[in-house]
Formats: C-alpha cells, structure tokens, sequence
C-alpha cells in the first residue's frame, strides 16, 4: 500500500466531507435515524456532538471496555462495553485516529443491558474510547489499542 | 437469503442476543488492487433488533465496523418461546431481517 496515494485519497473525501455535511446544514433535516454528520466528522468531538447532542462528558470508572491491548490485524478488533449504569439511552464506540473516529453507536431501548459487542477496524493504534449516554449526561472511558496491520487501507 | 445468524439465549432473567451478518462492509476507501479504482462504499447503517415488536436495541454503524460484523448484546424481560428478530439495512437501501425464539 502506497501511503501517498492514500493521503491524496482521504483529502478527497475530506472535501467530499464538507460538501455533504454544508448541504446538510442548510435545510435543517428531521433527524435522520442515521446521523451521516456524526459518521463522516473527522474529529472525536464532532463525532460525539453528532451522535450524543453534546461533546460535554465527564470520566467514568464504570464503563469498561474489553478490548485485546495488540491488535494483530486492525481490520477485525473485537470490543466489548459493559457499564452498570442505569437508564442507558446509547453507547458509542469510537476508535480516535481513524478518518472517521466513530465506529458505532448502540441506542438501547427498554429493559436493554449496558452491554454491547462488536468488532471495528483501526487503522492505526490509538484510544478505542467508549461514550456512555446516561440519563441525559455523558461519561465516557478509552484504552489504548496497539495496531500491528492498519485496517483501513487495501 | 439468509444473510444473518442470530442466537438469543436466556439465562436468568437476562437474554443474551448474537448476531453474526454477513456483509463486506467497503469502507469507500479502498482501492481496487489490479484496476486502482476506488471500491464503492458498501456498509450497515442500521441493524434494529425488536422483542414482541419493541425494539430493544438499535445500532448505528459507520464503515468502521468490521467486514462479516458481529454484534452482541442483552436485556431483560423475554420469555422462552418468545421471538426476537432483528433487521439491517446498508447505504445502498439493501435489507435482509432473521428472527429467533428466545432459547
């Protein structure tokens, strides 16, 4: 994999980025079940704004996140959230130096745990960071994630 | 097609569900070893998982999450018997749903 090519290629969809996202902007949309904003931002904090309403969280012993500390492959990075939290609304996943940090949000309906597991890529080692939406307020928690093979490239 | 495999299994009060669904995930990013064209955005945006037509859990997923993706997770309140189903659609407007009973 030619990393210049690469570099050229995420500046193109950084671009694309926010074309999409100003058209967005302008006709304030009926929120979309799937907040394209929130996937396509290029930083953690737009990302949790679009995804959680808010950026403002506070740190949380009680969130933990079950994630390898190597990742031999980051094309298949298995992470688990478990908080003991009551009144869970969504738990996002957020892995902070991909293109696109944030990985996957779980909106938790009624009698739902505080528990979701998945597997994300990564393309490089960074934080995995876990945000918990809790009676209207976020916490959050990370753990760093080595990557021996990126999983975001061809 | 059977796109998904899906378990729900009960133990206590507390139901475990797993999914495994098959679906390349393309990030949109990537490029095409032998022609270098950039291989179109192919992935799950949605994945609503319902219990007696309440949905329990719905998930959001960027092209982050991994190819073939796998999701777990649990709550209260199922029965034996009881059927839960779950559903997921990709940027392209393609869906596929399987259901279960509880076990």
């Amino acid at each position: 994999m030619t990393s210049i090519k690469r570099r050229t290629l995420l500046k193109g969809t950084v671009a694309a980025g926010i074309i999409s996202s100003a058209g967005l902007l302008i006709p304030k949309q009926v929120l979309a079940k799937w907040p394209s904003s929130a996937f396509e931002a290029k930083d953690v904090e737009t990302a949790i704004t679009g995804v959680a309403g808010s950026s403002e969280m506070s740190d949380s012993t009680d969130i933990a996140i079950k994630a390898p500390d190597i990742a031999e492959n980051g094309a298949v990075v298995p992470v688990s959230i478990t908080s003991g939290m009551s009144d869970i609304e969504s738990i996002s996943i957020i892995a902070a130096k991909n293109g696109n940090p944030l990985a996957a949000s779980f909106i938790l309906g009624k009698g739902a745990e505080g528990f979701v597991s998945t597997r994300i890529k990564m393309g490089k080692t960074s934080d995995v960071v876990a945000v918990v939406k809790a009676g209207g307020k976020l916490y959050t928690a990370k753990k760093e994630v080595k990557v021996t093979i990126g999983g975001c490239g061809g | 097609m059977a796109s998904i495999k899906l378990r729900a299994k009960l133990a206590g009060d507390t139901t475990t569900v797993k999914a495994l669904v098959s679906h390349p995930m393309e990030t949109g990013m990537r490029k095409d070893k032998k022609t270098g064209k950039v291989i179109p955005a192919n992935f799950i945006q949605e994945v609503i998982c319902e219990h007696n037509g309440n949905a329990v859990m719905t998930a959001l997923w960027g092209a982050a999450v991994s190819k073939n993706p796998y999701l777990s997770f649990k709550f209260k309140g199922a029965k034996k018997g009881e059927t839960v189903k779950l559903s997921w659609s990709d940027n392209n407007g393609k869906s596929d749903s399987a259901d279960v009973k509880v076990s």
